[in-house]
């Protein structure tokens, strides 16, 4: 696969930026009193790493891991590279910021919601993105997004990198 | 048997788990870390993941056993599959079917897993042979040779309450001979690299050539084995071992082989006590020492369910089964 840059660290807290305003507009206009924070593993916790800072939230963040919960378990089996979930707080009752870092085909997402409701049943779920690219095979949409973007179907968009992140795009020959 | 090839697939990972042996440390590493992402499954308030929904687990007890098969059965509902518990020593070998034929029959119910104890050496070995394309065996303990599950959570024991492997002296005190926990622990612990493994035992439980066959160092005197271990490892003294020329009796054994906390105080002072279970109290163990605060037995249980759940979600491999149309 050849990767491309698409966008450096700094392009892209100022990104995450702009999500944190969105995320503060709109919990005030949803009324999500002391909402908890849950990232996606790997990069979606990135991204909620940085939003969490940025929002100044105190409770830990919450991980997930949606390796036992993937529609495609059967057909291509574990990911060796699993790690814990790990949600400190209670989710029952909870208002839940979820965050990943692209939203493509929406079954992450739908995988990340079935492993919630197994922690507990939340007040509500508000999904952040930091990228929102096009190709959904199921009907879930964010409700914050950090940029839009149209790729072809063997174009493949993800964030890589820690401490220095950065959007690369893969295509498949 | 050439079990390292038997439960890889072409990419080197598990599509049966039958022994320790053949397995390298990044595989021992692999199961240990997978184990620890379903520690917490049992604190959320719907104790399962979907992994293996759809899939049927026959456990397959030809030798009795509790605690082995219902954490084996409960890491299979955890994991969401369905589950049937054959006790077959009550049912068809007694009117005469042979093992393959109990294996073509459950195949025809559609399992995709066995999970199988047996008396006689080998036998999860020739399940795997035999198993259909596709089917997964678990061994739960087959005669002498392995009881890998077992070494597993016992080694995940250890990082859990130690962290590295290298620095650490392990010692194994009791039926080295018959036990097949013990070959498959000091296949474990050598892999993952400690610093010694010790075992400890009259010389009639010991194999005549332990120290090269198995790498360990070989102790007849508790006292002088025990002394600076980090950890410490009974295993189960079996009652009919004492019907043989083998032991003089539970007391005699008790004298000399017991494990009392007079005697911990010679291992390291965080040393951990382990146990595979069932306990004889005041033959291999002292009940002080087994409800002691160094005594890590009953968290050995708990990890028993991580195990398994690692390992029956890693081997129902589908890449196993060369259909990578996914």
């Amino acid at each position: 696969m050849e990767l491309q840059s698409f966008l450096s660290h700094e392009g892209i807290l100022s990104v995450i930026d702009g999500m944190a305003q969105k995320t503060r507009a709109l919990a005030e206009q949803r009324n999500l009193e002391n909402f908890a924070i849950i990232g996606i593993r790997t990069g979606g916790v990135l991204v909620a790493e940085a939003l969490h800072e940025k929002l100044g939230i105190t409770e830990p963040l919450g991980t997930l891991d949606i390796a036992f919960y993937r529609d495609d378990f059967s057909q291509i089996g574990l990911n060796p590279e699993v790690k814990p979930s790990q949600i400190s707080f209670d989710i029952d009752g909870r208002h839940i910021l979820l965050v990943d870092d692209v939203i493509h085909t929406g079954r992450t997402i739908r995988a990340a919601l079935n492993e919630i409701f197994d922690y507990g049943r939340p007040a509500s779920v508000t999904l952040a993105a930091l990228v929102d690219r096009d190709g959904r095979e199921l009907p879930v949409q964010a409700d914050i997004i950090g940029l839009e973007v149209t790729l072809t179907s063997n174009e493949q968009i993800k964030l890589t990198g820690e401490d220095d992140m950065e959007l690369v795009i893969g295509s498949r020959q | 048997m050439n079990s390292a090839n038997l439960q890889l697939d072409d990419n080197g990972s598990l599509k049966h788990f039958l022994t320790i042996d053949g397995l390298k440390r990044e595989h021992l590493v692999s199961i240990l870390d997978v184990a620890e992402s379903f520690l917490n499954v049992s604190d959320r308030s719907v104790k399962k993941v979907p992994a293996l929904r759809g899939k049927v687990v026959a456990n397959l007890f030809f030798e009795n056993s509790t605690r082995t098969r219902t954490t084996f059965e409960l890491a299979a509902k955890r994991l969401s599959a369905d589950v049937l518990n054959l006790n077959i020593s009550v049912s068809a070998t007694a009117k005469g079917e042979t093992l393959l034929d109990t294996l073509r029959n459950l195949e025809a119910m559609h399992v995709d897993m066995f999970v199988i104890r047996h008396a006689d050496s080998g036998a999860a070995h020739f399940i795997a042979q035999h198993a259909r394309p596709g089917v997964s065996v678990i061994n739960a303990g087959d005669g002498r040779h392995a009881h890998p599950t077992q070494a597993m959570l016992d080694v995940f024991t250890i990082r859990q309450m130690k962290g590295d492997f290298t620095p650490l002296k392990v010692a194994i005190i009791g039926d080295i001979l018959h036990s097949r926990v013990a070959r498959s622990q000091i296949l474990a612990l050598n892999t993952l690299g400690v610093s010694e493994v010790r075992v400890i035992a009259p010389k009639t439980l010991l194999p005549h050539d332990a120290r090269e066959s198995l790498g360990v160092h070989v102790f007849h005197d508790l006292e002088e084995g025990i002394t600076d271990a980090d950890v410490v490892i009974m295993l189960r003294l079996q009652k009919e071992r004492m019907d043989g020329a083998l032991l003089a009796s539970e007391q005699e054994y008790f004298q000399r082989f017991g494990v009392t906390q007079a005697r911990m105080k010679l291992a390291s002072p965080d040393a951990i006590v382990m146990h595979p279970g069932p306990l004889n109290r005041g033959v291999e163990i002292e009940s002080e020492v087994a409800d002691g605060p160094q005594s890590v037995i009953l968290e050995q249980v708990s990890n028993g369910i991580a195990i398994r759940m690692a390992v029956m979600a890693m081997a129902m491999n589908p890449r196993a089964l060369g259909g990578e149309s996914a």
